[in-house]
């Protein structure tokens, strides 16, 4: 399969999960394992354009997909603009479930670069977060939205309007 | 961390091949596996030798019309798909919409929903909660810890597509080593947690079909703790034609309330040739309520439940009176 950009050829066991790929055989620990259950979205990640829960997605499943995982999406250094989006509007606090929310919300922009705020919420109900960060992570997927169009993003909430 | 058990995997190119290895010691059939992975490793399937790939057969995904109408669902079309194709009814589209997250509804199949096995909260935990109790029915036991008084396995039908396809009239093509048959999708469920599906376990349930809608009206319901995530507690499906401002050819169909999906026939025979009003609507809702007693198996109290079966039957019938 190919992960992030880079092809690896590697006999794996048939029980081995993609989650489990990644993390252990390829050592990319960003991709989290939550609830080991499929419920939480911590270990989202895109194959084939389409982000999949990989807890329960057999590596030999992905046998010649196209896998990104959030290790990927930063390009040479400069973070993508979803990752900046967290950064800016404090997405996060925990950050456990920081790369599955970064995924799904990677999933969406790629199709649907102007989402409603109805739209992103429900690009991330299949994503978990306990620190109940949902609002601004919320914010952060707008963020990131606008700077993909070439937009001004939003003011945040925080900023008071003169 | 959960792992698998060891198991063999396999993936034929042939539906053959598939229905040959299905007839083997502990051969597991798998499309999306979003079903089937979860409950491998809670040790749900000691019985598990070989997985058996659906996803190498050509030619079992894809949503086509018919020139008459009639819509053809291949077995390994995403749930995702079937929530957005236009060609799908809007009832249909409102079941995929609802089944678990956007993630699961990418890899999750039409068929492996259709036959999602029954869920029970003694039976979906991890095999190490589960050693802490007797084994019940299910996990291979010989009791029931949600009704003790009796050998019958009470585990919850838990598909979302089953209830809107039963209203929609649709039936499913199996293909197996006799050769092959359709039949409604109503007939492929048994009232038995246990064995929930009536078909062989080497039969393979490969297309949908759809008759043409032609004016029906149709809708899809459903109760769960969470918007997102969660398997039904209840599914309520319905549909309908208006002739002449009166009821005609109704369905009502409940999902999440048994170990197959039920229709409630004494509504229907209520609701047929009537002009659909207020009041009748709320006498089939009550007619709904009463036909079904929900365990305590699943989230939310079976108390709840039921009290919920009249009410999401009498608003999803305004919906759709108001259509």
């Amino acid at each position: 399969m190919t992960v992030n950009g880079t092809r690896y050829d590697r006999d794996v066991e048939p029980r081995t999960l993609l989650v489990h790929f990644l993390r252990e055989e390829l050592g990319l620990t960003g991709t989290h394992v939550g609830c080991d259950t499929s419920y939480c979205g911590a270990c989202t990640v895109i194959v084939d354009g389409r982000s999949v829960k990989s807890c329960t997605y057999l590596a030999v499943a992905a046998d010649g997909a196209d896998v990104r995982t959030v290790e990927g999406v930063a390009v040479d250094g400069t973070l993508h603009p979803v990752q900046e989006g967290f950064w800016e509007r404090h997405g996060l606090q925990c950050g456990f479930c920081t790369p599955g929310m970064i995924m799904s919300s990677v999933a969406l922009l790629e199709q649907n670069p102007a989402p409603g705020e109805g739209e992103i919420r429900h690009a991330i109900e299949g994503n978990l977060c306990r620190c109940t960060g949902y609002h601004n992570i919320v914010r952060a997927v707008e963020y990131a939205a606008a700077k993909m169009r070439g937009e001004e993003p939003p003011a945040p909430d925080w900023e008071v309007p003169s | 961390m959960l792992r698998l058990p060891v198991v063999r995997h396999v993936a034929p190119t042939s539906l053959d091949e598939v229905i040959e290895l299905l007839a083997g010691d502990g051969a597991m059939l798998a499309a999306g596996g979003t079903d089937l992975v979860p409950n491998l490793k809670r040790r749900q399937y000691p019985e598990a030798k070989t997985i058996v790939s659906l996803r190498r057969v050509a030619g079992l995904d894809g949503v086509s019309v018919a020139d008459g109408g009639t819509i053809r669902i291949g077995a390994l079309t995403t749930v995702a798909r079937l929530a957005t194709d236009d060609a799908v009814p809007e009832a249909l589209r409102e079941a995929a919409g609802a089944v678990a997250s956007p993630q699961l509804r990418n890899r999750g199949t039409v068929g492996g929903n259709l036959c999602v096995d029954t869920r029970c909260h003694w039976l979906n935990v991890p095999d190490t909660w589960r050693q802490a109790a007797e084994p019940c029915l299910k996990a291979g036991g010989e009791m029931c810890w949600v009704a003790p008084a009796k050998k019958i396995c009470w585990a919850v039908s838990s598909s979302d597509l089953a209830p809107a396809m039963i209203a929609l009239d649709a039936s499913v093509r199996l293909v197996g080593p006799d050769g092959e048959r359709t039949a409604p999708v109503g007939e492929l469920y048994r009232d038995d947690g246990l064995v929930h599906l009536a078909k062989a376990p080497n039969e393979i349930l490969v297309e949908v079909i759809v008759p043409a809608p032609q004016g029906r009206r149709a809708g899809y319901r459903k109760l769960r703790r969470r918007g997102s995530i969660d398997f039904p507690i209840l599914g309520v499906a319905a549909s309908f034609r208006l002739e002449d401002g009166r009821v005609n050819d109704p369905r009502l169909v409940l999902g999440a309330v048994a170990s197959s999906p039920v229709r409630v026939t004494a509504a229907e025979e209520l609701l047929a040739g009537r002009p659909l009003t207020d009041a009748l609507i709320a006498e089939a809702a009550e007619l709904a309520g009463k036909s079904v007693r929900p365990m305590s198996n699943t989230d939310l109290t079976s108390r709840y439940r039921k009290r919920m079966v009249p009410v999401f039957v009498r608003r999803l019938l305004e919906d759709l009176a108001a259509d």
